[in-house]
């Protein structure tokens, strides 16, 4: 048993040091885009359309990764487009953490008819198909970041919700819970001070799944031409460009592709190792 | 009596959760910028055209009252004309429905395929490195969603090694002698096997990545309640009869060990109807979703309440039939 435990172990460590190190790569990178990116991310050269990577005859010196139908760097608009994912993932990762849980916690410790409303509200949530409801809310607050921002945190609040509120049920049916509230301590400050803590391993583990999913949005939303503008350096927009010459020039969509895959597997399986870190089971 | 009054309470709860869904759509579409009107008219059409077409379409009344409005044709099966096609909505939803349903369909039979799959062989070689294998696959494909699936199955099978259609429905050149809109199954109905063969080329891919993320979910949960029920006496009873593993696995395991995955694929269905939205627009396949995302941009506020309202009312649907499937084979809740 002692075995199996460590093995478990270890691989979260593989997980998370993997996962952990791609993420500080794309950092990295959108920290440092301006000064790391060979070109202009938004340069166009029409003589320069369509340039194939470093490593494929007829390559352009100092495109790495190729050039776009406009002629524009694709490696350079990857980093830049490392900005966007990460501001996007950050603050609207965040806010929707903030409200959900918040939400679900008031549910959960609560109950009555606080848990009535924020249930039903969930329930009428879930009937919704998310892509086309984040299409419709951008269609409703025109293009651009805050209206990303905005829309994952509308949509995306009830998976939060739903799981904070039965965590919250389970753990205000526990004896500390009640000993609490016979030492006199108020419900408010009994959900601040007592349940939030023992739920707060949940929200990082969410939290972290959430950001993978925000990039995902960011990049459909971009696909569906509806995100920030057509020239900003988006992966998602680079890749619904590569999705219309996919067989005239397969890197506009290749780099940007593997980079967006690799950062949402990075994120959920950073999620997953924490979870694995978190469990009482295992530690 | 107690079954009754559970079905009869949750009905009440799905007509609320409607409502909600109408209610705020309705909201949403009506703050759009952009007006639909002006985009219908042609250049150079006076303020009276204007009026008298916002008036045909009831955007000069209040927002109360062209809900209720609304909300009555809806009761009696009107769902309002299509600013830019200018057909009835329903017509025009009906129309794509099968389509959207095919794929769907399509999508949760490869996912139960291969989540089966994966979980049986998976218990098989459980302890050994083809088990830690599966599990590897099975995270992998649970993490990525279908819209980076689809497009990794575009680039695989559609550009480098291209077995399959990436675009469409069906080839647009074929003549097509059908009379229903869903081609799939009237083409085996027909026995005409050189379109089924055209339509499932088409189908193949975005049902694949539909498929994918809840294959792994499928082939988790079955592999983790087989295993618990590899434990059970009755199973050890099995296998000292004499069964070979085979028999053990499949005949008295997999019973037992199917009914939570069932509940949990029908709840799983549903966000795979909400996945085709995307799925379609990447493969350019003339479903509900193509059509929700193009009334998006074109403003044809009658067309995106319908289409939004059909969804949310298969959602509730799906949802229901599965509660009464797991009231109906559970039987704990049977003879509760």
């Amino acid at each position: 048993m002692a075995d199996a435990r460590g093995m478990v172990k270890r691989k979260a460590g593989l997980k998370l040091w993997l996962s952990g190190g791609w993420l500080a790569l794309v950092v990295l990178a959108a920290l440092l885009a301006p000064w790391i990116a060979p070109q202009d991310p938004l340069a166009q050269d029409l003589f320069l359309g369509r340039m194939p990577p470093a490593w494929v005859s007829g390559a352009e010196p100092g495109y790495w990764l190729g050039t776009d139908s406009l002629g524009r760097d694709v490696l350079s608009r990857i980093l830049h487009g490392a900005r966007i994912a990460l501001t996007v993932a950050l603050v609207a990762g965040g806010i929707t953490c903030l409200i959900g849980a918040a939400l679900g916690l008031l549910a959960g410790f609560l109950r009555g008819w606080v848990d009535l409303a924020i249930s039903r509200l969930i329930d009428i949530w879930m009937a919704f198909p998310p892509v086309l409801f984040s299409i419709l809310l951008i269609a409703v607050l025109g293009p651009g970041l805050s209206s990303i921002v905005i829309a994952i945190v509308v949509i995306d609040w009830t998976r939060f919700a739903r799981v904070v509120r039965a965590e919250a049920m389970a753990q205000g049916a526990m004896d500390y819970v009640a000993s609490a509230q016979v030492a006199g301590r108020g419900r408010l400050s009994t959900m601040v001070t007592e349940i939030l803590p023992n739920v707060l391993p949940t929200i990082v583990v969410l939290l972290t799944l959430e950001m993978g999913i925000a990039v995902i949005v960011e990049a459909i939303l971009s696909f569906v031409n509806l995100s920030i503008s057509t020239d900003d350096p988006t992966w998602g927009g680079m890749i619904a460009e590569g999705r219309t010459s996919v067989h005239q020039a397969w890197w506009v969509l290749v780099f940007p592709l593997v980079t967006l895959f690799l950062t949402v597997l990075a994120f959920s399986q950073l999620g997953e190792g924490l979870k694995d870190r978190f469990d009482p089971v295992l530690r | 009596m107690q079954l009754l009054r559970a079905v009869l309470l949750r009905l009440a709860t799905t007509a609320v959760t409607l409502l909600g869904v109408a209610v705020i759509v309705f909201v949403v579409i009506r703050v759009v910028p952009g007006n639909p009107i002006a985009m219908m008219l042609p250049p150079g059409a006076t303020e009276a055209d204007v009026a008298r077409l916002t008036a045909q379409y009831g955007l000069d009344k209040s927002l109360p009252e062209q809900f209720l409005i609304w909300a009555g044709g809806v009761l009696r099966g009107d769902f309002g004309l299509s600013i830019t096609a200018r057909q009835p909505v329903l017509d025009l939803v009906l129309g794509r429905l099968p389509a959207t349903l095919e794929l769907s369909v399509m999508a949760l039979v490869i996912a139960c395929l291969l989540g089966g799959f994966a979980a049986l062989t998976g218990t098989r070689a459980r302890g050994t490195g083809g088990e830690a294998a599966i599990d590897v696959a099975n995270g992998m494909a649970l993490s990525i969603p279908d819209f980076l699936w689809g497009l990794i199955l575009v680039l695989l099978f559609g550009v480098l090694w291209p077995l399959f259609h990436i675009s469409g429905r069906v080839t647009p050149s074929l003549e097509l002698p059908f009379t229903t809109d869903f081609y799939l199954f009237e083409s085996v109905l027909r026995l005409r096997f050189d379109l089924w063969a055209n339509i499932v080329s088409h189908m193949f891919l975005p049902a694949l990545a539909l498929a994918i993320p809840l294959a792994a979910i499928i082939g988790q949960l079955l592999k983790q309640s087989l295993k618990e029920t590899m434990h059970l006496d009755y199973v050890t009873l099995a296998r000292t009869k004499g069964y070979g593993e085979n028999h053990v696995i499949l005949r008295e395991a997999l019973r037992n060990a199917i009914l939570p995955t069932l509940t949990l694929v029908g709840v799983q269905f549903t966000f795979l109807i909400g996945g085709t939205v995307i799925i379609e627009r990447l493969f350019s396949y003339e479903g509900l979703g193509n059509l929700a995302i193009d009334a998006v941009i074109n403003r044809d506020l009658p067309l995106i309440q319908g289409i939004v309202i059909l969804f949310a009312v298969i959602f509730t649907a799906v949802n229901l039939c599965v509660d009464l499937l797991y009231a109906v084979l559970n039987p704990r809740l049977r003879h509760g």
